[in-house]
């Protein structure tokens, strides 16, 4: 594969807690343009890989290479002027602030808030528009993770990093959620889901890898890994 | 009745003073969670800076140029040496445990306190009377310039410092790194750097309630500000502590509440009275009067 057919590339990856080891060494592509997921259960690691890709945690080895730039080499907040957003598991929206506030705060490095974004991403979730001189902590769940989405948007990113969208969701938010990340996607947006929800982000992705304490365990096209037996009596529940 | 007006000047008068100071306290506990021990010791670095660039760089001869030369060198000094005590005390602790951040605060306080004594000795030092003794008595209740000029200016650094943080882009920054410091950096914020700029700011207000404290009261001692530090940290919590219009209130009220015991009761027991106070509060409303209670939705 040469440089030029993935946006993003993560190799040799490895990330520890203190002397536990969270990430055994995994290696991953994104091309651009693509959505891909990364499955897998509570403590697999996904959270950490998402994590370390926006630095707030050190690789403690190998690389991540965005556009040609050393992601691990850089502090965390710089990570986001490089075209890479990530709206991070829980939301973490602020929520003493607005609505408002925080879509303004997702363009914190842009020298002006760019209005077509903010207007597309009102048009992506009409209710932020609707409440957005709310505080955001007075937001349902499924409303701040609109929010949190919304704001990883208005920096105009290539790489969308989104950490668990649907959860603590309730199900019909989820599926509208799901449905504008396609519409996100279909903009040009490059995305990297991680979900507990493996059938919903397999629909929505095209290509996926399934992390299981620590190491991608399997990898392939959204197709192979719902039809894939393994992944059905791990991931999927029973089919019906 | 003159007794309840002359104690509302003088009140509103250290009440400025505490808001001042206390904005410094809350600002710090805002972002970084800690409790800056060393601030009520750069408030009374202040007031020692303050006798050193008017007495040895500005001449010693009152003049209004000289004055606010007073006021600008003295702030640039202090604010310098709150980044540096960040620096030095509080960055290197950045992931340390909490307990050892404040620990390094209580060794900075303690630093600067007997560097005060070391530079200027342990006796009480005059402040000069740089604002001249103007008093006016309005039907029975004695107002001095200094304590117009202490309220007036107070106010305007309180709602400007508002405005700064509730208006623009760097004090939205400040907020949302109060809040989640993860995610502020996730929007691309430099929390190092606001930590900085908080840390500045607290260190010019208190800088300036500092050399209030020597014009009001004029005699100035190496380690006063425990005493100014402890009110203005009492005035923080009743505020909400981290909050920063509570700060504002908290001072105020505490000015307020200090005042009428020394008028009503007596000055030896308002210390005394302020503690209760404060405990009373922490009993009925632990978060302060101020403090948040926006329902958080899981």
């Amino acid at each position: 594969m040469t440089s030029s057919d993935y946006l993003f590339k993560i190799s040799d990856l490895e990330v520890s807690y203190g002397s536990i080891a969270a990430i055994k060494g995994i290696s991953l592509e994104v091309k651009k343009g693509e959505i891909v997921t990364i499955l897998g259960s509570n403590g697999a690691g996904k959270t950490t890989t998402m994590r370390t890709i926006s630095q707030l945690l050190k690789a403690k080895q190998g690389s991540i290479i965005f556009k040609g730039h050393e992601l691990t080499k850089l502090p965390a907040h710089k990570v986001v002027s490089l075209g890479i957003s990530h709206s991070p598991e829980g939301r973490r929206v602020f929520n003493i602030l607005t609505v408002e506030e925080n879509l303004m705060l997702g363009a914190y490095t842009k020298s002006k808030v760019d209005l077509e974004i903010l207007n597309w991403v009102y048009d992506l979730f009409p209710r932020l528009q609707e409440r957005k001189a709310q505080l955001a902590g007075t937001l349902s769940g499924g409303e701040q993770q609109m929010l949190a989405i919304g704001r990883a948007l208005m920096s105009k990113p290539e790489l969308l990093l989104l950490d668990e969208p649907s959860l603590g969701i309730a199900p019909i938010l989820v599926k509208a959620i799901f449905t504008q990340i396609r519409k996100i996607a279909e903009t040009g947006v490059t995305v990297l889901l991680v979900e507990q929800n493996a059938r919903a982000a397999l629909k929505l992705a095209n290509r996926g890898y399934v992390l299981e304490v620590g190491k991608i365990v399997h990898s392939g096209s959204s197709e192979e890994l719902l039809s894939s037996k393994r992944i059905q009596e791990a991931y999927l529940g029973k089919q019906k | 009745m003159d007794i309840f007006l002359q104690q509302l000047v003088n009140g509103l008068t250290i009440g400025s003073m505490f808001a001042l100071i206390a904005l410094g306290y809350t600002m710090v506990y805002g972002v970084m969670k800690l409790i800056n021990f060393a601030h009520g010791d750069l408030v009374a670095g202040s007031a020692f800076v303050g006798l050193f660039v008017f007495s040895e760089l500005l001449g010693g001869q009152i003049s209004f140029a000289v004055v606010l030369g007073v006021f600008a060198l003295t702030i640039i000094l202090i604010s310098l040496l709150g980044f540096t005590v960040e620096r030095l005390a509080y960055r290197p602790l950045r992931n340390a445990p909490r307990l050892s951040a404040v620990v390094s605060a209580l060794g900075a306080s303690m630093v600067i306190q007997n560097g005060i004594m070391l530079i200027w000795g342990p006796q009480m030092r005059i402040f000069p009377e740089l604002i001249p003794t103007i008093i006016w008595d309005i039907g029975g209740v004695v107002v001095s310039l200094i304590q117009v000029l202490i309220m007036v200016l107070s106010m305007l650094l309180m709602v400007g410092l508002y405005f700064f943080v509730e208006k623009t882009k760097i004090g939205t920054a400040i907020r949302a790194s109060a809040i989640d410091q993860d995610a502020a950096r996730l929007m691309g914020i430099n929390v190092n750097n606001i930590i900085v700029t908080i840390f500045i700011i607290g260190s010019s207000l208190g800088a300036v309630g500092g050399l209030f404290i020597g014009l009001y009261y004029r005699g100035i001692t190496f380690n006063m500000g425990w005493q100014y530090g402890l009110y203005a940290f009492v005035a923080a919590i009743m505020g909400g502590i981290g909050n920063i219009p509570g700060a504002m209130l908290g001072g105020i009220l505490l000015g307020l509440f200090n005042a009428f015991i020394a008028g009503y009761i007596s000055s030896t027991w308002s210390d005394a009275f302020t503690f209760i106070l404060l405990i009373v509060i922490l009993i009925v409303r632990p978060t302060g009067i101020l403090g948040e209670r926006v329902a958080e939705k899981v």
